[in-house]
């Protein structure tokens, strides 16, 4: 598959290991850019960038507000904001009230990605303990993005795969392994 | 059902709003103005875009309403506790020897941050030589702030922050709970004075040895912030201390040529000499 511009990727703490293996598994020319928006303990503010580093390929950076987006990196959402994807090719960061109790949201990162790459994007829902991500991927469907769930069943927490195969017509419902073959496998 | 908003819809709204009232948000942060605008039309329960933004342009009281709204007041007390660390620790000795510390809340919002600075200078010893000038574009967070009365569940975090930060007291030292309510020892404020300020348009003659601007670069664009910190140079002493939010930066801005990084990790600024 190809014309993609962009990876989104959302889970909760729990689903650190997930996103370990993800990262592991990409190229280190990897051709996108890859947007994590995980759910973080709250306001431990270090130690998940240097942790999710040890084993990805590609470099992993939580951004300033206004960073260039650039392909063959990975943006971790700061803990206490909300990672927006902006016009012009940047990331805004914002402090605006908690999602679902989150902050940062997994549904507004995905809003905003949608909103920018549309069909190009593709996004991906993983282990998770609350629905947060239902209302952005589904909108992020509407949109025209491709979009992932990871197979419940495989989940070690289920809510929030479950929750977004509710709440939109999911492209793929995979394993983990399957989610990482299908990622590298894209092509912009 | 959420409506799905068009670039195009709101830079007509923009555009109203600048003929109307002269504010520009042209220069804000399009994809948090955009959620924020979600949320008006959703609370006021707006059909679409187009009927705020007649209602906006023909409406004053409306407008200032819309103006309350669209800004983004969260905070906490001690937000982001190894920056008031560093203040303490690295920038308080640098000052203490002032006759006057002139500092500035340049987006106070509901008055944590200011509250946690009186606190900070109190425990330094220099509280009573600071002069501190708080001032927010939304007046209400500002009522808020001279009211210091806070609902008492918020109190946690900042309790928790400033345990972080290695405040040598409780910060219930500094309020009473009562009900739902914390009350702030209103004593903090004897040297503060609050005032509503735009940093869009608004300019400041005053000086300022240090500059908090904190967490409000993060709505506007990279031009609108350039702009803003060309006006902090404007108005601060010789090695006078900016501080921007912690994950704001200005290195991307042509204005930080006045500056030199005195602490990248909590992006503190120092105005060059
Ligand atoms: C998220 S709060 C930051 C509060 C505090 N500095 C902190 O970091 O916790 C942002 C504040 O910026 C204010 N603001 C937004 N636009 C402004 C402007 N043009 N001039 C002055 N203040 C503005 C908002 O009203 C809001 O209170």
């Amino acid at each position: 598959m190809n014309n993609f511009k962009a990876v989104v990727i959302g889970g909760s703490a729990g689903s650190f290991p997930l996103v370990v293996k993800i990262l592991s598994s990409l190229p280190k020319d990897y051709p996108f850019p890859v947007f994590l928006a995980l759910h973080r303990l709250k306001h431990i503010r270090n130690g998940f960038v240097e942790a999710l580093s040890i084993k990805s390929n590609i470099p992993v950076i939580e951004p300033h507000d206004k960073q260039q987006i650039k392909p063959g990196i990975a943006y971790l959402a700061p803990s206490n904001y909300h990672m927006y994807v902006e016009l012009g090719n940047t990331i805004a960061l914002s402090t605006e009230e908690m999602v679902k109790y989150s902050r940062p949201s997994i549904d507004l990162t995905f809003d905003t990605a949608s909103y920018v790459y549309k069909d190009k994007m593709v996004g991906v829902i993983v282990s998770g303990a609350n629905t947060d991500g239902a209302d952005g991927i589904r909108k992020s469907k509407e949109r025209g993005a491709y979009t992932i769930a990871q197979n419940p069943d495989e989940a070690t927490i289920k809510t929030m795969p479950d929750a977004a195969i509710k709440a939109a017509q999911m492209d793929h419902i995979l394993t983990i392994d399957e989610i990482c073959k299908f990622l590298v496998s894209i092509k912009p | 059902m959420e409506i799905e908003i068009d670039i195009k819809e709101i830079r007509t709204l923009v555009t109203a709003i600048k003929t109307n009232y002269g504010f520009d948000f042209g220069e804000y942060a399009l994809s948090s103005f955009k959620r924020r605008l979600s949320r008006i039309l959703e609370v006021y329960k707006f059909e679409n875009m187009q009927k705020l933004t007649d209602r906006v342009a023909t409406d004053k009281p409306f407008y200032e309403l819309f103006l309350k709204e669209v800004t983004v007041n969260t905070t906490e007390m001690f937000r982001d506790p190894s920056f008031w660390k560093k203040m303490k620790e690295s920038v308080f000795p640098l000052v203490k020897d002032f006759p006057v510390i002139r500092i500035w809340h340049s987006a106070c919002s509901s008055g944590e941050e200011v509250y946690s600075m009186a606190i900070a200078l109190k425990e330094a010893g220099l509280y009573d030589k600071a002069r501190i000038f708080a001032s927010d574009i939304n007046e209400d967070v500002i009522a808020k702030a001279l009211e210091g009365k806070y609902p008492a569940r918020n109190m946690e975090l900042n309790g928790f922050n400033y345990e972080k930060y290695e405040g040598p007291k409780k910060l219930n030292n500094y309020f009473k709970t009562n009900g739902d309510y914390a009350y702030m020892d209103l004593d903090l404020l004897k040297n503060v004075t609050f005032k509503k300020f735009d940093l869009v348009q608004g300019d400041q003659f005053q000086r300022f040895d240090i500059i908090l601007c904190r967490n409000v670069l993060i709505y506007f664009n990279l031009p609108l912030q350039d702009q803003v910190i060309a006006k902090f140079a404007k108005c601060m002493s010789l090695g006078g201390f900016l501080a921007v939010g912690s994950k704001e930066t200005i290195a991307w801005c042509k204005s930080a040529e006045n500056f030199s990084t005195f602490s990248l990790e909590e992006k503190i600024y120092q105005k060059k000499i």
